[in-house]
């Protein structure tokens, strides 16, 4: 009955062949370790995403009069309402998480290497898509912050020279952020964004069963095959990585989930304390800061006061920002190293990447506070940032050279 | 080489996400704890009898504080339901803002969510530092914050001081309480009864505070199960990978 049912599906959609090639006869390495769950752990974390904010969709109202109460409603009045929302206002933050240690993943192993450069290239895109969702649906609470912090970036607009002001404008519908600011925002976080995420998933995963994955090696798989054509340091997907990365789900789930019972503001790190307050355009918050996944580049962005730049600071700081994402889009060809993973690199990239690990923490958490304090040691944050900023640059526009000059270790002939 | 990175990043994070959490202000701490039912309901009732006469606390239904708190509805509607008729109703004040913003200047803030957006140290440290002044529209000021529009309502229980201040370099340096009219409860007595409103707020800014730690820690026992059994499965799986 089955049998017969599936050789139906299968005379009109490739529904075995498509199991085969990306599930039960898909090879991966064998020495996957602890930095590769989070790409399956990015993807769950997409899907409960779509499910909570489906569900916070139908409660939740857009329109600036009613969204601050709606959302108490939700945290109130809906059976269960809070347990959905924290699971999304954390869920946000877990996104970033993943992604983050999935992106540095492939710093350390090399999966930005030819032939992966155009995984690479759609992860940024997602990467960027994500903080376009991140920051709409930011604004949806109409908290205090909310309404600040898109205040602020959509100001940042303003900062192109002759077209900056007007399009500012266009893109808030309005002089400040308002009620058709909201509308159109909530309609890119339910709609648009998450439509081009999924497709922008579904393509970095296609990209990557056509190459195959890298591993902690850095070496290809594929070199050596049995004489079925197997590669022989190679396991089918399923089950070996299935039940592997359900063990990962049920860790990090834990994690997660701690966090949603126990701490779901995390300490104003998730949830920030303004944002307990109604959106007040006479009010602005003593500290305007997004949430912590884009202070790194928020930091950045206030690095530069060099007023005597030509077209002021502002519009220099817009650049910078903008140049420090845009640069993620060509480490494919800054990196000209012969080896790609960490492991047979030599001194410098390593410590290029650490510096540059760390720095990007340090700048994430230079965002989050006043720039005229000390609150690192010797100098003002805003100082700290100033050198940060240098070392981001470095790290990337210098790798052409560290990378050529690197003395590598041989790399094996198998995995380890 | 992957978990030394690990470590080395995790360690160097860490002194930067204690140092976001502390605060300039001064503020006494006060005792949270929830699962004292009866500090909740003193709490509810100074609340609802002197709060919400001028605050509302929008967000709230009085049927749900009512069955959270163990109230019975007769109790409710006896003593605690003032300013509405149904017990579904939210707890609006009866307090027009337009009479507000004549009498205060300003409309009095909802308290649905004070206790997450100031912090309860801060409404337990606000409520008991308030001073009789006479420069003041109101003849109250607070040192916590100086010239609020609001009159210290609970003078009648902490009785009427005044504050004596030092002058140094022409700022205004906080020295000491001159005791005047005394309340009618001790310190103590009003500290505890201080305390006991701010527990009830930091439930009215959250209420699934009640359930949330409960179901947690069943969910986390159900997760540990989980992970091992997941565990468990996998290395079975993986005894033939070499």
């Amino acid at each position: 009955m089955m049998q017969s049912l599936l050789h139906w599906i299968d005379e009109r959609f490739p529904l075995t062949k498509v199991w085969q090639e990306h599930m039960a006869q898909y090879y991966a390495p064998k020495n996957f370790n602890f930095w590769y769950y989070f790409g399956s752990l990015a993807l769950l974390v997409l899907v409960l995403q779509i499910v909570t904010g489906i569900l916070l969709t139908m409660h939740y109202k857009p329109d600036s009069t009613l969204a601050f109460a709606s959302v108490e409603y939700i945290m109130r009045d809906v059976p269960g309402g809070w347990f959905i929302r924290y699971l999304h206002s954390v869920g946000s933050s877990m996104f970033f998480v993943t992604v983050y240690l999935h992106m540095f993943r492939g710093l350390m192993y090399g999966s930005h290497r030819e032939p992966r450069e155009l995984i690479w290239l759609i992860g940024v895109v997602i990467y960027v898509a994500l903080m376009a969702e991140a920051f709409f649906g930011y604004l949806l609470p109409w908290g205090n912050m909310s309404y600040w912090g898109a205040q602020v970036i959509v100001s940042l607009f303003g900062a192109i020279p002759g077209i900056g002001e007007a399009l500012a404008e266009w893109i808030r519908g309005d002089f400040v952020i308002s009620d058709a600011t909201l509308n159109r925002f909530f309609a890119f976080h339910v709609i648009l964004l998450p439509l081009l995420l999924a497709a922008l998933v579904y393509l970095h995963i296609v990209a990557l069963h056509k190459v195959g994955s890298n591993n902690p090696d850095g070496i290809e798989i594929k070199k050596n095959k049995d004489k079925d054509g197997k590669p022989l340091d190679g396991i089918p997907f399923h089950p070996y990585y299935t039940v592997k990365d359900v063990f990962g789900v049920a860790v990090f789930m834990m994690v997660y989930l701690a966090i949603v019972f126990f701490v779901p503001e995390l300490d104003g790190w998730f949830l920030e304390k303004d944002n307990f307050q109604p959106a007040d355009i006479l009010q602005t918050p003593p500290e305007i800061v997004p949430l912590w996944y884009l202070t790194p580049y928020y930091s950045i962005l206030r690095a530069v006061t060099f007023e005597w730049l030509p077209g002021g600071a502002k519009l220099w700081g817009v650049m910078a920002m903008g140049f420090a994402i845009v640069l993620l889009f060509f480490l494919p060809w800054l990196d000209r190293s012969k080896v790609r993973s960490i492991r047979y690199r030599g001194w410098m990239y390593k410590t290029m990447l650490i510096l540059f690990a760390v720095n990007f923490v340090m700048l994430g958490y230079l965002g989050t506070v006043n720039p005229g304090h000390v609150d690192l040691i010797w100098f003002k944050n805003v100082t700290w940032a100033q050198i940060g900023l240098v070392v981001y640059f470095a790290f990337f526009l210098l790798m052409p050279i560290y990378t050529k000059l690197d003395r590598n270790k041989p790399e094996p002939d198998r995995v380890r | 080489m992957m978990r030394k990175l690990l470590i080395v990043i995790a360690l160097l994070a860490s002194p930067a996400l204690a140092q976001a959490s502390s605060n300039n202000e001064n503020l006494d701490s006060v005792h949270i704890d929830l699962a004292d039912r009866l500090s909740l309901q003193k709490g509810a009732n100074t609340f609802v009898n002197y709060c919400l006469s001028c605050h509302s606390a929008a967000y709230m239904r009085y049927e749900r504080m009512a069955s959270d708190l163990g109230i019975s509805e007769q109790l409710l509607k006896d003593n605690l339901m003032f300013a509405a008729d149904k017990p579904g109703e939210l707890m609006v004040t009866t307090m027009a803002p337009t009479d507000a913003k004549q009498w205060f200047g300003v409309v009095p803030p909802d308290l649905s969510l004070t206790a997450r957006s100031r912090g309860p140290d801060w409404i337990y440290t606000y409520l008991r530092s308030f001073y009789h002044d006479e420069s003041t529209p109101t003849g109250w000021n607070n040192l916590l914050f100086p010239s609020v529009a609001m009159p210290h309502v609970l003078h009648q229980w902490q009785g009427t001081r005044t504050v004596h201040f030092e002058e140094v370099d022409g700022n205004k340096h906080f020295e000491s309480f001159v005791a005047g009219v005394p309340g009618q409860m001790t310190e103590s007595e009003y500290n505890s009864t201080i305390r006991d409103l701010t527990n009830f707020m930091v439930y009215l800014a959250e209420p699934a505070k009640l359930v949330r730690y409960r179901i947690g820690f069943w969910v986390m026992i159900f997760m540990v199960v989980f992970i091992v059994l997941s565990y468990t499965l996998k290395k079975e799986y993986w005894r033939d990978v070499h």
